[in-house]
């Protein structure tokens, strides 16, 4: 491919995009917007194959570049006016002592994990959250990088990460208690 | 057994009296050593005061259970379908894009 043979160039886009289409519509949840960051990762890719130095999978190489070029196109868009988040956050009496229904029962992962419907519920409980938690949420629980990346990519601080990441899985928490709980 | 004997003279204490203890916080203080715990970015004193914290309050207990298990469930499930087959068919027109960009910008 590096030399630039188009049969093995349209091989290579087609056996990488649906993964890469997956990514973006994730993080950018627009498909016209995902087509479009993908098309220039796949540039991005091109012109930049030589540099590729093997120490990562190339398909983790791919997933980087995709994942830049969705926070680009993210960082360009209009932004959402931001929700607020409090009325999902912990609650506490006048004591500083945590306010939560007994949980007699958490369902295993696993349990969790067969009911219908499951990955659509996360997903549209995801986009709820305000873009800012989100974004962090999605780049360290779901694409799976590191703290320290997330902070790179978002150009934030590790301890902001970290307040954001937090808020954000709590307010998950707080929503999927149905699905936690056995009761969807 | 000795342990389990120091952990019930501090829950007789009463959970808000409890707080003025040595070594014990609040469950809001606990709320704000969550996520370094998690990332085990605790300092270890800090870490012996939250599992601590952990051992004696029921709430906490099943809130950061809960939490977890959120976490979890959102990583397993959150990434959708990831084998090609099980993903979306790529339009044509989009791998024509792709290449006529590659050709273009050449």
């Amino acid at each position: 491919m590096s030399r630039g043979d188009e049969v093995s160039v349209e091989a290579f886009v087609r056996q990488h995009s649906p993964w890469m289409l997956s990514v973006a519509r994730r993080i950018l949840r627009d498909d016209a917007a995902a087509e479009d960051s993908v098309q220039e990762a796949f540039l991005n890719a091109f012109n930049n194959i030589d540099k590729f130095e093997g120490r990562s999978s190339l398909k983790t190489w791919l997933h980087r570049i995709v994942v830049n070029r969705c926070l680009m196109t993210l960082r360009s868009s209009k932004r959402k006016a931001e929700e607020q988040l409090d009325e999902f956050m912990p609650q506490f009496d006048s004591n500083g002592c945590r306010i939560e229904d007994p949980w007699p029962q958490l369902l295993s992962a696993d349990k969790i994990c067969e009911q219908k419907q499951l990955s659509k519920v996360v997903a549209e409980n995801i986009d709820k959250l305000p873009e800012k938690y989100r974004i962090v949420l999605q780049l360290r629980d779901i694409e799976e990088f590191s703290t320290a990346e997330v902070a790179k990519q978002l150009d934030l601080s590790e301890s902001n990460v970290k307040v954001r990441l937090h808020r954000a899985r709590s307010a998950l928490k707080q929503m999927l208690e149905p699905v936690l709980r056995g009761h969807l | 057994m000795k342990r389990l004997g120091v952990l019930k003279i501090i829950q007789s204490f009463g959970k808000r009296a409890m707080f003025y203890l040595p070594l014990m916080i609040t469950c809001r203080q606990f709320e704000d050593f969550i996520i370094d715990y998690l990332e085990d970015d605790l300092p270890a004193r800090q870490k012996m005061v939250f599992e601590l914290h952990l051992k004696v309050c029921r709430e906490c207990r099943d809130y950061l259970a809960a939490y977890k298990r959120a976490t979890e469930v959102t990583t397993r499930v959150g990434k959708g379908p990831e084998l090609n087959d099980e993903l979306p068919a790529v339009p044509d027109d989009f791998v024509k894009a792709v290449l006529m960009a590659r050709k273009q910008a050449k």
